[in-house]
């Protein structure tokens, strides 16, 4: 598999997202936020977490709008894989790939910690390697992780079976527990949690690995 | 020319940083206080003859989110 992993100015998970896509066998490139085209031959765009452009404006406005994204949009509507990972989630909303919002956490506070997550769908194949209703731990960090959308739209994503990991313990606010969700396709996830931060034993959960090497291994077999 | 642009949360949205607000004038002692909506505001500076749709344009596409948010513009 080949993936790209995007550079923002304040981007700040980008190294980890890189290494832990390369981890299960990924050939990475990583791309600077003012290109305005992806590699040739790219199956899965990386959008990673931290702080784009300050969090101006909005966070994930401003990405949103940069050159790069234009080329992530159309590699998402010719059917490529797109992983945005919390600021990466919120971009992916910014320029509707994926529908909702991201607001400030209910508690108002800036969350670090590892949550329990519920498994709400496997059909996408981001999450061909878990079962539905498998108890998952992986870690989150935002202060803006409150998913909103309205309710015809949350119905919807339910119905559709795209509410991909729900809270067990809803740590901010997220309408319905969702901490993530999927295009209808199934090939664009946005997820607040972290799985690229629960790859190795030394973090305390490898429970996020099982979506890379999913993903990789969907495709090694297509 | 200048224009104003007002952005809130649309109606119906939660607006937790607004209850925040409310709840820290009530510990000040200000009584009556019965709802608090925050919100932003951005002046645009626009050459001569930008047009009110220009704005819109502007605030559908970056300066409001709306999906949660709504905005009005004022021209001056």
């Amino acid at each position: 598999m080949r993936a790209a992993v995007i550079t923002f100015p304040g981007s700040n998970c980008d190294r980890d997202l890189a290494t832990g896509l390369e981890l299960v066998g990924a050939d990475v490139t990583r791309v600077w936020h003012k290109d305005s085209k992806l590699p040739e031959g790219i199956d899965l765009v990386g959008i990673p977490g931290g702080f784009s452009y300050g969090d101006y404006l909005r966070c994930g406005a401003i990405a949103a709008n940069s050159p790069i994204c234009a080329a992530v949009k159309t590699h998402a509507e010719k059917g490529g894989y797109v992983f945005g990972v919390c600021n990466g989630f919120q971009v992916l909303t910014e320029t509707r790939l994926l529908p909702g919002a991201l607001m400030r956490n209910a508690g108002l506070k800036y969350i670090c910690k590892t949550v329990g997550l519920e498994v709400a769908a496997c059909d996408s194949d981001f999450l061909c390697n878990y079962e539905v209703g498998q108890a998952i731990q992986v870690p989150i960090a935002h202060h803006e992780g409150n998913y909103t959308a309205t309710p015809d739209e949350l119905d919807r994503l339910i119905g559709e079976g795209r509410v991909a990991f729900r809270y067990t313990d809803n740590p901010n606010g997220s309408d319905r527990d969702i901490a993530g969700i999927t295009s209808a396709n199934g090939r664009v996830l946005g997820m607040m949690p972290h799985p690229e931060r629960a790859m190795e034993d030394v973090h305390g959960s490898t429970d996020g690995a099982r979506l890379f090497a999913g993903l990789i291994g969907t495709m090694a077999s297509a | 020319m200048k224009a104003r642009v007002h952005v809130m949360l649309k109606n119906g949205v939660l607006d937790p940083q607004g209850e925040a607000v409310r709840h820290a004038l009530g510990a000040l002692g200000f009584e009556g206080v019965e709802g608090v909506r925050q919100g932003k505001v951005i002046d645009l500076d626009l050459a001569d003859g930008t047009s009110e749709a220009q704005v819109n344009e502007m605030c559908e596409k970056l300066l409001a989110n709306t999906v949660i948010e709504s905005y009005t513009v004022e021209l001056n």
